[in-house]
């Protein structure tokens, strides 16, 4: 059985087409380039002011200047470009990225986000979040399904929301979910996971199509 | 206003001197605070900082603590939105519209204008007294390049302040610099 995060990031990886822009976030997110197709050439933007993000580089070969934004040193592919701020968020918030996938605390049935503070508990700032799933073309959060115990998929969030923007796609190790007219459809189930089990681990209300397959990996 | 991102691109020798004559009080606009010790991180552990306007304090454990102790005012921006302002302040544009932070806490006190009829936050410009910029390259007149992801915030911030003040890994004769690849003109630096 594979580990959840595997699980989604693969299922993510799929969503990938040649020549796309797309931005990761810190955490699950960032697998997903480790399961693209070979031979496929997508466009990983970095918002520190890199596209062509490439992988870790080995001891030794590390730029000061060259990290990603977690502030991890990255090597850069071919074809690589690097700009400023400002040209990073005009990408961004201009409707230039095909796809962002970022995580989550909460997503609720309408398809909206929280996932960048806990009030009184846990404030680390937003970043480049409500930039991200303002502008992105597509949003696809990668997600566990549940945290202590708890599901993420509720009914409404009782966080702080990132954006008023729904995400497309939410994918968990047990799920995948879309939205459309403040409604969340159950469109996969994972890899052994029946309906029942979904619903069951599920805080939101699920509309549940007549056909729902498995996660083809 | 510093430049650098988690540390990246940042003036740490201008940082160093800072907490050397340990001016204290500042306010500071930034990407973030980096970690403890690097970057603006060590102007937070050094008590320094009397407010910080940035989009993350996530990695730095010490600026989320005097946050909560009420010891370090922190105003969070949505990056997108911080840098445009920033860029506003230094285009002489009185500010930026728009989406981001529609619809959430951000929009608290913040003027709605629509237009074509989408609505839009109006984000008023910043400007600084002080921009703290770390340069790659640097020619005797103060023409500037930059490397890599140390860029970031630091053209942006060069144009939105009174007194800039670079730091730059090589500092090299005129004319090494080619005019199509100077970043930001040596006019903009004092």
């Amino acid at each position: 059985m594979e580990q959840p995060h595997t699980i989604i990031a693969r299922r993510i990886a799929k969503e990938l087409s040649p020549g796309m822009l797309v931005n990761l976030g810190i955490g699950i997110p960032t697998r997903v380039a480790n399961f693209v197709p070979a031979g496929m050439n997508v466009f990983f933007q970095s918002e520190n002011g890199l596209i062509g993000t490439g992988s870790i580089p080995e001891e030794g070969m590390a730029h000061p200047a060259l990290t990603d934004a977690a502030g991890h040193p990255v090597m850069a592919l071919p074809g690589a470009s690097t700009f400023d701020s400002a040209i990073s968020f005009g990408l961004i918030r201009g409707g230039h990225l095909d796809l962002t996938v970022l995580g989550a605390l909460q997503v609720d049935q309408s398809g909206r986000l929280a996932n960048w503070t806990i009030p009184n508990k846990m404030v680390p700032g937003m970043g480049g979040a409500m930039d991200l799933v303002s502008g992105a073309k597509r949003v696809i959060v990668a997600t566990q399904h549940a945290a202590k115990g708890a599901s993420k998929i509720v009914k409404k969030c009782t966080l702080p929301i990132t954006s008023t923007r729904p995400v497309d796609l939410v994918v968990t190790e047990l799920a995948v979910i879309a939205f459309r007219d403040d409604r969340a459809i159950l469109l996969e189930t994972g890899p052994g996971i029946s309906v029942a089990q979904v619903v069951a681990a599920t805080d939101a209300e699920l509309v549940m199509p007549n056909n729902i397959p498995e996660m083809s990996l | 206003m510093i430049g650098g991102f988690l540390g990246v691109g940042t003036p740490e020798r201008i940082i160093d001197e800072i907490v050397r004559q340990n001016r204290h009080d500042l306010t500071v606009i930034a990407n973030d605070t980096a970690t403890l010790d690097k970057g603006i991180g060590k102007l937070v552990r050094a008590k320094l900082l009397r407010k910080a306007i940035v989009s993350h304090i996530g990695l730095n454990a010490e600026t989320q603590r005097q946050m909560m102790a009420g010891e370090l005012e922190v105003e969070l921006v949505p990056q997108g939105t911080l840098i445009e302002r920033i860029r506003a302040g230094g285009y002489g544009l009185g500010g930026v519209l728009t989406q981001t932070g529609i619809g959430t806490s951000v929009e608290a006190g913040k003027q709605r204008v629509e237009v074509g009829g989408k609505p839009y936050l109006l984000e008023v410009a910043l400007r600084a007294d002080f921009a703290l910029v770390q340069a790659f390259i640097a020619d005797y007149l103060g023409n500037l390049g930059y490397a890599l992801t140390g860029r970031n915030f630091n053209p942006v911030i060069a144009m939105a302040a009174e007194t800039v003040i670079v730091s730059a890994d090589n500092i090299v004769p005129v004319g090494v610099i080619s005019p199509d690849h100077v970043v930001t003109p040596a006019p903009i630096v004092d």
